[in-house]
C-alpha cells in the first residue's frame, strides 16, 4: 500500500501544533537550528550573482524531467543495467520494502548499514527489516540519535534538532553501553565514530537513498557531509539504493546546476564535504552487487495533477522549513509526517490522494517565504491554495466554513447586500462590544478573541460616510 | 518487462497524457543563464582555492614539479605521519625517502584503517568551493583508500584548478567517469545543537599540495 | 488625475478611517477621487481558502465595477497581490477570452496606495506632520509579491516630526494569513507573540503598515496585552497635518 511514514494515523495539524507549542525546549532548539542555517544560507547565497538564474534552470530541468519521466526512467535503467547495476521497480512502500528484504535474505545477511534517506522513512523500511529479522544501522549522526532514541525526525536535513547534547549523551551512554562519555558535541561525535566504524568495516550490505539519478549515464549521486555515506556506498559487498522516481535528472552535466543549489540551500555551505557519484559496479572498487529500487508510492498520483505537479521538483534541501515562520514555531513533529514544513504540507497529502493529512494545506499563512527560499522554485503557496481548492471541491471542508463562505460570496456579489450585511453585523455585535472592541466572541471568532481583541464594526462604514459627505457617487 | 515496471510506466503515461516527441528540443531550450566560465585570472583562482582549503582548516603547500617529493615529505612530517597508503598508479618519483609508503594493491580495510593516511593525485579542483575532485584513476586510487585512513594528502596540479562548478563538471563529463568523489574539506556534522564538528567518518584532516 | 478608490471590503466595514485618509491625501495632492459604490471585495478570502468559483464571481463583479477607471488606488497590499497574482490565472482558467482581455487591461491601472504615490505620481513628501515614533511592518504580500518595501519608508521619512524606527526581523510574517488566524489560531498567536516582541523592542508609539489585515491582528494582540502601542494604516499617518489634529481612528 501507499504509505508516507505514519502520516495516515497522525493527529490534525492544529492539534499536534498545540502540543508542540507547549514544549519550550523544542521551540528553542528549532528556532536556534533554523536561524543558524538561515544565516549561513543567506551569506553563501548572496555571494552568487547568478542565484536566480540557477533557480530558473533547476526548475526548468525538473519540469522537463517530469514531462518525460517515462523516457528518462527507462534510459536510466538501461544505462545502469549496462554498467552492472540491477534495477527494480516498486509500485508502493510495501513492494519496495519486500524487494530490499528479499535481496538481503538472498545473501543470507542479517545486518544493513544505512545512509540517511527520507524515502526509506516514507516506506517505513526499518520496521519491515526488523520484522524480517534484519538489523538496520542508521549511520548519519542525527538518524542514529533518532534510531537509538526510537524517535521521529523533526527536520529534513537535521532530523534530531529537537534533542540537546545532554539528552544525546544520556542516550548514547545507555544504548552504546558506554561507561564514560564527555558532554561536548565533539565527544558525542567521537563516540558515534567509534560505534559505527566497526559496523562500516564489518557489515556486508549497504543501503542508501539518492539525491540524483542520472539518466544519460545511469549513475547515482549522493550528497552528504559526514562520510557515513561514502562508507556505506563503498565498503559493503552489496549496495541497495532506493530512489523515488522523481529523482531523475536528464544528464550528468545537469549536476552543475544542482550541486550549486543544494548545499547552499540545505546547510549553508558552498559545497558539502562529500559527493559520491557511481555507475553500476566497478571491479576492485566498492560493492560487487548494486541494486536500484525505483519507487512510485503515490508519486504518479502527484504527477497527474498538472497544477501541483512541481511538488515533485523537490530536492529535499529543507530550505523552506528554515524559512517558514510556522515551522519555526512548531518544529517538524506537528506535521505528522516525515516530510514536514511547507514542502511536507503539500507533499504528504498529495502522496496519499488527499485522503489523509488534509489539515496540512491550511498549516500556512501563505507568507511566501518558502517560495522565495526554494532552490528549484516550487511555488508552494500556490500549491497550498490549489490543494485547499481540491478539498473544497471534494466536499472536504467543514460545513460551517462552507456556509460562511457562501454567505460572504452572496454579500460580495452586490454592494447593497454588503451594506445590509454591515448593518446586521453592527446590530449583532452589541452584546459583545466594549470600548470599540470585541474581546470575547462565540463560535469560530472565539479562536480569534481568545488572545486578540477584534475591532467592533464602527457606526458608519466608509461607503455610508462617502454617501453622506459626497452625496452621490 | 516486469508487471511492476509496466504498471508504473502506464501510470506515468496516463498522468502525462498524449505528448509530442519534442524531448530533445525541449531539453536544449532549457535556459542556462548562470555563470559557466571563469572570471578570475590563474593566480587569483589559485589563491581563492588555497584560501578555501584553509577555511576548511586544511593545510596548503605550493611547489614546482621538481620539489614535489620534498614538499610531500614536509607535509607528512608536519602532521607526524609515517605509514602512508598510496594508489598503485601514484608516480614513484614523487615519493620521498624516510616514510613507509604502502601500495594499495588490494589492501584490506583493516590495513587501510591501520595506516596513518593516504596520498593521492586528483582530477579537477574547484576554487570557488574549495573542492577536490577524484575520478579514481590509477593515481587517485579506489574510493576506500581516501576514506578509511584518518588523513588525506592530495596533490593538485595548478592547471587542474577551475573557478566554477560548471567548469569542473564539464571537464569531468569529458572523461566519462564511472566513479566520482568530490571532497570539500574534512567530513563534518552539525547534527548536535548545530555545533559544527569537523571530522566524523572520513579522513579528519585534509592537506593539499598545489604543484606549478 | 481621476483616481478611483477601491477601499476593500474590510476597510469599508471595519476601518473607514483608512479610506477617508486616502481621500484626504490624494485630494490634498490635487487629484480627484471617485468611489464607485457598487464595489465590494477582490475575492482574496475565497480564493485563498479554496473557494475559487466564488472568487471568480467576485472578480467578475470587480471588473465590471472598475471598467474604464483611469487609476485604481487600493490601500491594502494583499488585495493588490490577489489581483496581480491570481486574476490572470483565474481568467485564463475560465477559458473566457474576453475576461482575459479585461484583466490584462485592468492590471496596469491597479496600484497599492504607497506605490501610487511614489511610483506613479512621483511624490514622497505629501505634506504630512506626525510627531511620533513609528515602526513599519511590511506585509508579506507587499514584500514578496508586490516588492513594495521602500515606498512606505520613503513616504514616512518625509513626514515632519516623525521618527521612523527599524523593525527587527521585518521580513517575518506576523501570523495573520486570513483564515489561518482562525483555523490555526494557536500558531498564528505564537507568530504574533514574536512580532509583538520585535515591535516592543523598537519602543515605537505606533506600528504602521500598508495593510489593515495584518494590523487588525497585530493591533488585537497589542491591545490585549495593554502595550499602549497603536496600529495605524500608512494613509492615516500621511493624512495627518497638524500636531493636534489626530484623526479619530479606531484602535485595532
Amino acid at each position: 500500500m501507499i504509505r508516507v511514514g505514519d502520516a495516515a494515523r497522525a493527529p490534525s495539524f492544529p492539534v499536534a501544533a498545540r502540543r508542540a507549542l507547549g514544549n519550550a525546549q523544542l521551540r528553542r532548539n528549532v528556532r536556534h537550528a533554523t536561524e543558524v542555517i538561515r544565516n549561513k544560507r543567506a551569506v553563501v547565497v548572496s555571494e552568487m550573482t547568478d542565484w536566480q538564474d540557477l533557480r530558473d534552470s533547476a526548475h526548468e530541468i525538473k519540469d522537463h524531467v517530469l514531462r518525460h519521466l517515462d523516457f528518462y526512467l527507462e534510459q536510466f535503467e538501461d544505462n545502469c543495467t549496462r554498467a552492472g547495476g540491477r534495477v527494480h521497480w516498486a509500485r508502493d512502500a510495501d513492494e519496495a520494502n519486500r524487494i530490499v528484504i528479499d535481496i538481503i535474505r538472498g545473501h543470507d545477511e542479517r545486518e544493513v548499514i544505512k545512509v540517511k534517506t527520507m524515502t526509506s522513512d516514507e516506506t517505513r523500511l526499518n520496521v519491515a527489516l526488523e520484522a524480517a529479522g534484519i538489523v538496520p544501522y542508521e549511520t548519519d549522526l542525527a538518524d542514529l540519535i533518532i534510531q537509538l532514541g526510537e524517535d521521529q525526525p523533526s527536520h529534513i536535513v537535521v532530523p534530531a534538532l529537537h534533542k540537546n547534547r545532554a539528552e544525546i549523551r544520556e542516550l548514547f551512554l545507555r544504548t552504546m553501553k558506554l561507561t564514560a562519555l564527555g558532554p561536548e558535541p565533539q565527544d558525542l561525535t567521537n563516540a558515534a565514530r567509534t560505534f559505527l566504524r566497526e559496523k562500516f568495516l564489518r557489515v556486508k550490505v549497504g543501503f542508501s537513498g539518492a539525491n540524483f539519478a542520472i539518466a544519460d549515464t545511469g549513475s547515482v549521486c549522493v550528497v552528504e557531509s559526514e562520510g557515513n555515506g561514502r562508507m556505506c556506498l563503498t565498503l559493503p559487498r552489496i549496495l541497495i539504493t532506493l530512489v523515488g522516481v522523481e529523482k531523475i535528472i536528464p544528464a550528468f552535466g545537469d549536476l552543475e546546476v544542482f550541486l550549486q543549489l543544494l548545499p547552499r540551500s540545505a546547510t549553508g555551505e558552498r559545497m558539502n564535504p562529500y559527493n559520491s557519484i557511481w555507475t553500476g559496479v566497478r571491479g576492485g572498487d566498492g560493492p560487487e552487487e548494486f541494486h536500484v529500487v525505483l519507487l512510485d508510492n503515490g508519486r504518479t498520483i502527484v504527477l497527474a495533477d498538472e497544477e501541483s505537479r512541481e511538488t515533485l521538483d523537490c530536492i529535499r534541501c529543507g530550505a523552506c522549513l528554515n524559512a517558514c515562520p510556522v515551522y519555526r514555531q512548531t518544529g517538524g513533529h506537528a506535521y505528522g509526517s516525515i516530510y514536514s514544513g511547507p514542502i511536507g504540507a503539500i507533499l504528504t497529502p498529495q502522496l496519499q490522494s488527499m485522503q489523509h493529512s488534509t489539515s496540512l494545506p491550511y498549516a500556512s499563512s501563505l507568507c511566501g517565504a518558502c517560495y522565495e527560499a526554494c532552490p528549484v522554485k516550487i511555488n508552494i503557496p500556490e500549491i497550498l491554495i490549489h490543494l485547499r481548492r481540491r478539498i473544497v471541491e471534494e466536499k472536504g471542508a467543514p460545513l460551517g466554513e462552507r456556509l460562511s463562505m457562501k454567505a460572504a460570496a452572496l454579500a460580495f456579489a452586490d454592494s447593497s447586500r454588503l451594506s445590509i450585511a454591515q448593518k446586521l453585523a453592527r446590530a449583532a455585535q452589541w452584546p459583545f462590544k466594549r470600548d470599540g472592541q470585541l474581546s470575547k466572541m462565540p463560535g469560530p471568532l472565539a479562536a480569534w478573541t481568545a488572545s486578540r481583541d477584534l475591532p467592533a464594526v464602527p457606526a458608519e462604514s466608509f461607503r455610508d460616510w462617502w454617501k453622506r459627505e459626497r452625496g452621490k457617487s | 518487462m516486469s508487471a511492476e515496471k509496466a504498471e508504473i510506466l502506464g501510470r506515468i503515461r496516463a498522468a502525462l497524457g498524449p505528448r509530442h516527441d519534442t524531448r530533445v528540443e525541449e531539453y536544449a531550450a532549457i535556459p542556462r543563464r548562470y555563470r559557466q566560465a571563469s572570471e578570475l585570472g590563474a593566480e587569483a583562482r589559485l589563491d581563492l582555492f588555497l584560501s578555501r582549503i584553509q577555511h576548511y582548516d586544511g593545510g596548503v603547500f605550493r611547489c614546482d614539479t621538481a620539489a614535489i617529493a620534498g614538499t610531500i615529505a614536509s607535509a607528512l612530517s608536519d602532521r607526524g605521519k609515517r605509514r602512508i597508503a598510496v594508489p598503485a598508479g601514484f608516480p614513484r618519483d614523487w615519493l620521498p625517502d624516510g616514510f613507509e609508503f604502502v601500495r594499495d594493491e588490494n589492501l584490506s580495510y583493516e590495513d587501510l584503517d591501520r595506516s596513518d593516511g593516504a596520498l593521492t593525485a586528483s582530477t579537477v579542483a574547484i576554487a570557488w568551493t574549495g573542492t577536490i575532485v577524484l575520478h579514481h584513476s590509477p593515481s587517485e586510487g579506489r574510493r576506500a583508500l581516501t576514506l578509511v585512513p584518518d588523513y588525506h594528502l592530495c596533490v593538485v596540479e595548478a592547471d587542474q584548478i577551475v573557478e566554477t562548478v560548471p567548469e569542473a563538471i564539464r571537464r569531468l563529463r569529458a572523461l566519462n567517469p564511472s566513479l566520482v568523489t568530490t571532497i570539500s574539506g574534512p567530513s563534518a556534522t552539525a547534527d548536535i545543537e548545530m555545533t559544527r564538528i569537523k571530522g566524523v567518518h572520513g579522513p579528519r584532516t585534509l592537506d593539499v599540495i598545489v604543484v606549478g | 488625475m481621476l483616481i478611483s478608490l477601491f477601499t476593500t471590503c474590510y476597510n469599508d466595514t471595519l476601518f473607514p478611517e483608512t479610506g477617508k485618509a486616502v481621500v484626504r491625501v490624494l485630494e490634498r495632492l490635487g487629484h480627484e477621487v471617485e468611489f464607485r459604490s457598487a464595489q465590494t471585495c477582490c475575492g482574496q478570502m475565497h480564493y485563498n481558502t479554496g473557494y475559487v468559483t466564488d472568487a471568480l464571481a467576485i472578480m467578475r463583479h470587480f471588473l465590471r465595477v472598475f471598467d474604464g477607471a483611469e487609476a485604481i488606488c487600493i490601500p491594502s497590499s494583499s488585495c493588490v497581490a490577489m489581483i496581480r497574482d491570481h486574476y490572470p490565472k483565474m481568467a485564463a482558467e475560465s477559458g473566457d477570452a474576453a475576461l482575459c482581455h479585461q484583466v490584462d487591461a485592468l492590471l496596469p491601472r491597479v496600484f497599492e496606495f504607497s506605490e501610487l504615490l511614489v511610483d506613479k505620481l512621483g511624490v514622497t513628501d505629501v505634506g504630512a506632520h506626525y510627531p511620533h515614533t513609528v515602526t513599519l511592518h511590511t506585509p508579506c504580500h507587499a514584500l514578496r509579491s508586490l516588492h513594495v518595501r521602500e515606498q512606505p519608508i520613503r513616504l514616512l521619512r518625509s513626514v515632519r516630526g516623525l521618527q521612523l524606527v527599524d523593525l527587527p526581523r521585518e521580513d517575518e510574517c506576523c501570523g495573520f494569513g486570513g483564515t489561518f488566524a482562525i483555523k490555526n489560531a494557536d500558531v498564528s498567536v505564537a507568530m504574533l507573540a514574536d512580532k509583538i516582541d520585535c515591535i516592543r523592542e523598537t519602543k515605537a508609539e505606533v506600528c504602521a503598515a500598508t495593510d489593515n489585515s495584518c494590523l487588525m491582528h497585530i493591533g488585537g494582540g497589542l491591545r490585549r496585552q495593554q502595550t499602549g502601542i497603536r496600529c495605524m494604516h500608512l494613509a492615516e499617518i500621511l493624512a495627518a497635518t497638524a500636531p493636534a489634529a489626530m484623526p479619530g481612528s479606531p484602535a485595532r
